[in-house]
Parts: C-alpha cells; structure tokens; sequence
C-alpha cells in the first residue's frame, strides 16, 4: 500500500543552523506512527512544517514531504489552503487554547468542514458524536469556556476529521490533559485511525503514550532520527543508546517506591554546539574517537528498524 | 513598536541632549533678550538683518523681539516644567501605587477608587479648571500637572507591586524580620522601576504637551516670559502673514515630543517586562 | 451578566460621587469660591452680599450637601455673567462638540484601527515602519500646531477649506484631522498590541490549520478576541476627544463647550466651567461602562455567567 505521508530529508534551518537535519520517515494509512523526543529536538518544527505552517525565521532548506503521492514542499498558499483541513489537518497540546474562546465550539467544527450550513449543522453533529462527546446538540452551541479540557480535545478532533484528511498531526494531544482522560483521547484517536484509514503522526515525549497507541515510531535527538522502527521491536530492542536510556527512565508500578528514577545524565545540545559527529556524543556511554568525528548513518538492524549509531551490536 | 528597527536611539539621545543643553543655558546663549521690544523692527521674516540690532535668524514677532531667542528660552520652560511635573507626579503616584500594593486591603481600595475618580476627569480639563481657580503661573503649572498625573504611576506601581509582593524572596526578607519600608525600597521599588520608568518617558512628552497647549490657551506660562505654546498662541493671529512664528516654535515642540516618545517606546521594549514576551 | 453589569454601575455611581466631590473642593482649593464668581470690579460690599446669597459662608459640610442635591436635581446653577441658566448655556454649545468629537473619532478609529491590524500582520515590514512614523507623528504632534499648520495650507495659501467657525462638513475637516490625531495613535497601538497578542495564540494556528487563510483567521476570530482591548481605548479616548476640544475649538474658532469653557475663564463664569467639567466626566463614565457592557456582549464568558 503507498504512504499516506512520505517525508524525506527534510531539512529546516533557523539562521542558517539546521534545527531539524535531514529527517525522513514514512506513514501508511490507518497507521500511527509517533515521533519521539525531548524538548527542542526539533519534533514540533517538523510537524509544523508537515502543514507548511512554520514560524516565519524557520526555513525549509532541503526535503520533500509526499501526501499521498503529491510534493507539498513546493506549493503555492492559495493551493496548501486547500490541502489543510481537506488532506492533512492537526491537533494541539492545549485544547482549549486552540480554539477560539468567542466562538461557539460547533462553529470552529464547520469551519473545516467547508460545507454550507443547513448540511452542516447536522455533519458536525454527526462528527461530535463520533468523537464521543455526548448530548452534541446541546454541546455544538457552547463555547470552548463550558467544556472540559478533554472534550475541547475531542472538539478539535472533530475539527481535524470531518473533511476526512489522509493524515492527522497531532502534537503532544494528551500532554496537557489527566491521566484518565488521556488515555480515553489515545483510545479515540487508535479507532478513528482504524475506521477511517487516516494516518496519524503523533508528536510526543511521553514513551508511555507511545507504547500505549503507536505502531511504529520515530526517536528523534537534536534534529536527527536516532532510531526508527515498530514499537514493540523498538521497546524490546532497543539499537540506539538514547532510546536505551529513554526507556530506562520510564517509572514502572513495579519499582521500588524508593528506588531512585534513571535519569539521562546532562543535557541536549544547543543547535549551535552541534558538532560533526554523532550529536549524542556528549551523553553517551559509548562514545568513542569514531563518534566525535563522523556522524552515524541510519542502517536497517533488524527487518523495518533502523538505527543510526556507530556500536549497534553492544546494545544487542 | 519599531523594535530593532528604531533609527538610531543615539540619534535620539543626542538630539535630547542638544534640548537639554540648550534649555540651561539659555540665558548665556540666546542672541537677543527674549525680552526685548524693538517696535520699529515688528513681524520681520527670518534672515533679517538690522544694522543697529544685528541679525534676527528666525525673524521677529509681533511686538518686534527675536524669535529665536524666544524659542531658545521656551525649551528652558518647556523642559523645566516637563521634569518637574513628571518628578512630582512620578513621586507621589509610586508612593501611592507602593501603599497600595503592600497593605492592600481597604487602603489599596480607597487609594485605587481616588485613582479611578481622579483619571475620570480628562486631565487637560481638570488642568485648566485647576489652573484657573488658583491663577496661573510656573509654580501652578507644576502642582496642577503633577496631581491630575500621579494616578498614571499609581495603576502601573500597584500592579507590579502586587506581582512582585508575592515573590517568595519578597515573603522571605518579610519573615526574616524585614521592615516594611525597607523591604519597599530595597526590594521592590528596584523591580518595578522599569515599567515606572516608561510611564514616565512618556508622560514626560505629555506634559511638554500639556504645558503647551495651557500656555497657548492663556493658563501656562504668563506673558512676557516665552513659552512655545504662547508664541504660536500670539503668532496664530498671524499667521497669513508671519508663518515662522508659529512654524519654529511647533518644529521644536513637536521635535523635542517625538524623541521623547520614540524613546519611549524603545525603553518600553526593554523594560517592560509585558512588552519583552511579544 | 446582569450581576456584572450591576457592579459596574455601582462602580461608576461612586466614581460619579468622587468626581462631584472632588470639583466641589477643587472650586474652594484658592479659598473664597466668591471671588471666582462675581463680575470683575465688585466691591467688597456687593462680594459680601454674594458669598452671602450663594451660600458659601455656610459651614463646608452644608455646602457640599447643598451642592449636591442640587445637582442631582440635574440643576447646574445660573450663570451670574450671562443671567442664564448654566444648562441652557452648555445646552447650545455641546451639538458643536459632539459633532466634532464625533468627526475626530471617524479620523481616529478609521485610520488608527486598520493601521494597527496593518501593523501587527505584517510585523517587521516596510509597512510597520512606515505607519509606526505615522503613529508617532500623530502622538507628538500638539493639536494646535497641526491646527494652525493645516489653516496656512489648506486655508490661506491653497484656500480649499474655511479656517475657522462652522459652515458645514468642510469646516469639520481640518479640525477633526487636528483633534483625532492623537487618539488615532492610541488607537493603533492599541489594535497593534492586541491583534500581536490574539496571533501568537495557538487558536490561531488551529484555524490555519483548518485551511483559513491569515487574513480570514483575522477577521473571524482575532477581529473579535482583539476588539476587546480596543473598546477600553475607545471609551478613554472620547473623555480625551471631549477634553482636548478645548484646544481644538479655540484654534478653530469652533464653537462647542471647549470654546465655552475658556471664554467663561475669561469671564471669570466659573459656574459654567465647573458644569462643563462635570458634564465631560460623566460623559467619560458612561462611555467606560459602555465599555464594560460591550465587553459582557462580546465575551461568552461573561454574557453567559450567572
């Protein structure tokens, strides 16, 4: 089956320093593929950049994104216009901060339906419903200050979907939500994925939530992928140290309450402290002369996973 | 608002300086005495050159004295009354704003509600009616713009204070044994200087303004002595006939109101702390 | 929302007290309001007779309620210059003064409103610089020096408009242009803030993302969001329009209350310009609460909190 979304090198530069540095990665419909990362690894930029909708000091310098088959990177607005809402659409971190405060919710719904009202109406109730939000005919009229912060998600949801887009971009959905209600949100987004063939690119931090709902993902380190590959495999394991590291400092129920949480020792690397070589150098336990110099290139380990570090087999 | 872009604040800066410079030593720089009536030599045009009387660069008003020298003066009087009202107003409103913030409570409610009545009077009318119930003159002039101004310093001093009240190095200097006064001073009147420090670049320009505007409505400064305002209020009767007098003096008032103002708004993307996250 | 409407009268019932109060002392701030009453000339005889008459050698207390059941009666006084009741006086001179309030806030709010939306989108550009000039030569310009200027040139020398008095919509020309410069750069600095605010929002984004264009973003929803500021400025900068006509209307020769009020000065009126004092605050208060009654409208928040 072709790729809802292909990206491929993409490259994007703030004064001249590629912040995001020749990243690719592919989704296939109905599938959800997470992009992982600490803050300032550029995940955020490369999902603003998947709807052409980057910060005006951000510039795209290399790469072509392919939805469904057709290069956006080169587009004028008048036809991306088109493209967002229709073909790719995108949900936020604060629900309730992204969508208007003075406007009815079921309003901002319709707006990306580009449907007339008197069908519109009834398809933004149908999609309310759909994404679970009891009692739509009541809710639609109200506005973003009389719902909960999870059922402003669900809004937004409603808001990316109903034109039925190829692909949904969903930055860190859950992050500023409660526990209970982020897992109902990634439950949500899991079956409308399925139901509706879209594929969703979920932006986040939180391996949790990546274990939880991704099929495959995506390790992003300082504008690099550091590893890539299907979740399960990735979680079982893992061929980057970062991802090593990572995973080790998830909590588990199971440990010792006073057992100390592993942290990653220092910190990422401003884009203006990039060296030549490996850009996790400064953190890893591996790094050797080889890694300071020349940076890893991502190689297949296993069938569909790809790592990009020089001491692959000490992590087998 | 013109954030990087601003040209040159050492432009700025030097052309306030050449004001201020100007503005003290008038007495030992202006060509003529402002004073001076030379009637035989009224409504000359700049340039005019009078073998007894020497060279009247700016021309001559109506009772026939040097403009230029009239218009240097009026920079000492438009500046002196600009910094003193400021200080005054700047003093009494952050003394106010300070209370306010600390005690909150029913002081912080009686001083806001003063504060709110006193800002509902436009201030250019609570001005001239003050101005015309004590008489006018300078040492009026600097009272009445200093109170219908403090209430600007104390909104701004109150809300920061407030904000900063609650710091916790703030609540710990208090715990540790501090005096109120001194904790005011120490602690929070240097956080809030800056915002403080904006307002009052800003209403500096608008009581140059302010002066002006009474001073060409007759409730500034009195004849004889010069004000920008009461040149161009004499030199509006004229004005189909001698334009420089009211030509030279609005080019330095609304000169001398620009640099202040775009000072302002550089210092404002500096120190306000609200305008730094946009 | 009638609850919040409710505290904002209440508010302004009290700020409307303060303001009543505070120009009751103000008139007794040179300590005999007598003398800024009688004709010029009187004797100390008839000046006694007076301040009897008037009542101001009635204890301060006696005075004040006098003074304000008086006014709350909607009695302004008779004026002792004219032989005129104060309202009727202010009565024929605020039309004047509305209509130019009214032409300066048309100046003020169609060039400064779209100027600071201008400027706010296309931050950064030639077209922020060029109307950040504008904006600071509106906000240094004295009012009478734009007056006087535009009288040399559109008056005297092109001779396209009257210099001075009313003669209908081309005498309000030049003066509207003097008198709303000023709130024409409140207003877009204002607008510029606000709308920089409302577009670094991520509903912003959301609605971009929907496929809305910038310019459709702003007019839905930053429009709205934004106008909430502006509105406050709007309400202050009518009390300022209303004030800075006193300037204004001299130069113009116009002849509203702000005229009225320097030539009761002169006249040594002082009833009258207490009134038109009194008059313009309160115009500034409704204008605030206005204000507030707009936002409850505007705001789901508050129109539909209880």
């Amino acid at each position: 089956m072709s790729a809802a979304l292909e990206v491929s090198d993409l490259r994007l530069a703030i004064g001249g320093v590629n912040v995001v540095d020749g990243i690719a990665f592919s989704v296939a419909p109905g599938e959800v593929m997470a992009l992982v990362g600490e803050s300032g690894c550029g995940k955020s930029l490369t999902a603003q950049a998947l709807l052409r909708l980057l910060p005006r000091q951000v510039r795209q310098t290399g790469g072509r994104i392919l939805l469904e088959g057709e290069d956006i990177t080169a587009l004028a607005e008048r036809r991306l216009r088109q493209i967002r809402g229709r073909r790719i659409s995108m949900i936020f971190q604060e629900p309730q901060a992204a969508l208007d405060p003075l406007s009815p919710v079921g309003a901002q719904v319709r707006e990306a339906s580009g449907l007339a009202s008197a069908a519109a109406r009834e398809a933004v109730r149908r999609m309310l419903a759909e994404v679970g939000i009891a009692d739509p005919d009541r809710r639609i009229d109200q506005y973003p200050f009389e719902l909960s912060g999870g059922m402003c998600q669900r809004v937004m949801i409603a808001s990316a979907l109903i034109s039925r887009p190829a692909v949904l971009v969903a930055d860190e959905p859950t992050t500023a939500l409660d526990v209970t209600i982020q897992a109902q949100i990634l439950d949500l987004l899991r079956r409308l994925a399925a139901e509706r063939g879209t594929a969703i690119v979920l932006i986040t931090h939180d391996m949790g939530v990546v274990a939880d709902i991704a099929e495959r993902v995506a390790v992003m380190y300082a504008g690099r992928i550091a590893e890539i590959g299907p979740t399960a495999a990735v979680f079982s394991r893992p061929r980057h140290p970062y991802t090593a590291l990572l995973l080790a400092a998830i909590p588990r129920l199971a440990d010792e309450p006073k057992s100390r949480l592993a942290v990653i020792e220092g910190s990422v690397p401003q884009p203006s402290e990039y060296g030549a070589g490996c850009r996790f150098v400064g953190r890893c336990p591996f790094a050797d002369a080889r890694c300071n110099a020349e940076p890893p290139p991502l190689l297949e380990t296993d069938e569909g996973h790809f790592s990009a570090c020089w001491h692959t087999e000490r992590l087998a | 608002m013109t954030g990087r872009f601003t040209p040159g604040i050492a432009a700025i800066l030097g052309l306030l300086a050449i004001y201020v410079f100007v503005a003290v030593l008038a007495p030992w720089i202006v060509p003529h005495n402002p004073l001076r009536q030379i009637l035989l030599l009224r409504l000359r045009p700049p340039l005019t050159y009078s073998p007894s009387a020497g060279w009247f660069l700016l021309g001559t008003d109506d009772v026939g004295r040097d403009l230029l020298s009239r218009v240097v003066d009026g920079a000492r009087a438009s500046l002196m009354v600009g910094a003193l009202s400021v200080s005054v107003s700047l003093l009494s409103g952050t003394v106010f704003g300070l209370l306010a913030g600390w005690f909150r409570g029913w002081i912080a409610i009686v001083v806001m509600r003063i504060v709110d009545i006193v800002l509902s009077i436009p201030a250019i009318l609570l001005a001239v009616l003050t101005v015309a119930v004590l008489g006018p003159s300078f040492a009026n002039l600097i009272l009445v713009l200093g109170l219908t101004r403090w209430p600007r310093y104390t909104r701004v001093a109150y809300a920061q204070t407030l904000q900063v009240a609650t710091l916790p190095y703030i609540r710990a200097a208090e715990m540790a044994g501090a005096h109120a006064p001194r904790i005011l001073l120490r602690h929070i009147l240097p956080n809030i200087a800056g915002p403080l420090m904006v307002v009052a670049t800003t209403e500096f320009g608008l009581m140059i303004l302010f002066e002006a505007g009474l001073s060409f409505l007759g409730l500034g400064i009195q004849p004889p002595y010069p004000s920008w305002g009461s040149i161009m209020s004499e030199g509006q009767n004229y004005v189909a006939s001698a334009w420089w007098m009211t030509v030279f003096p609005g080019i330095c008032l609304f000169g001398v109101v620009l640099c202040v103002n775009l000072l302002g708004d550089w210092l404002r993307d500096r120190l306000d702390p609200r305008a730094q996250s946009r | 929302m009638l609850r919040h409407i409710a505290g904002r009268v209440g508010q302004a019932v009290v700020t409307t007290f303060g303001v009543l109060t505070l120009v009751f002392f103000l008139m007794r701030l040179s300590g005999d309001p007598t003398l800024l009453l009688v004709p010029q000339g009187a004797s100390a005889h008839q000046i006694a007779i007076l301040r009897h008459q008037l009542g101001f050698d009635r204890p301060l207390i006696v005075q004040y309620v006098a003074y304000l059941r008086q006014l709350l009666q909607g009695n302004l006084g008779t004026s002792l210059v004219q032989r005129m009741p104060v309202a009727s006086i202010l009565g024929s001179r605020i039309p004047y003064t509305i209509e130019l309030a009214a032409g300066s806030l048309v100046v003020a709010v169609g060039i400064g409103i779209p100027a600071g939306v201008a400027m706010a989108v296309w931050r950064g550009s030639l077209v922020e610089r060029s109307l950040a000039a504008l904006v600071f030569a509106g906000q240094s310009m004295p009012t009478f020096w734009s007056g006087i200027l535009m009288i040399l040139l559109f008056g005297v020398v092109l001779g396209w408009l009257p210099t001075s008095g009313v003669a209908g919509l081309p005498s309000l020309i030049m003066p509207s242009i003097a008198l709303g410069a000023l709130s024409m750069a409140s207003f877009a600095r204002m607008t510029r803030i606000a709308v920089l605010d409302e577009l670094s929002r991520d509903y912003v984004a959301a609605a971009r993302a929907r496929g809305l264009s910038l310019g459709a973003a702003v007019a839905r929803h930053v429009a709205r969001n934004a106008a909430i500021p502006v509105v406050t400025v709007a309400a202050l900068e009518i009390g300022n329009l209303l004030a800075g006509a006193v300037i204004v209307e001299t130069v113009f020769a116009w002849p509203g209350i702000g005229q009225l009020a320097i030539q009761a000065i002169a006249a040594r009126d002082f009833l009258v310009v207490q009134a038109i004092v009194l008059f313009v605050s309160f115009v500034f208060i409704v204008m605030n609460l206005l204000a507030d009654v707009v936002y409850a409208v505007i705001d789901p928040r508050i129109r539909l909190s209880s």
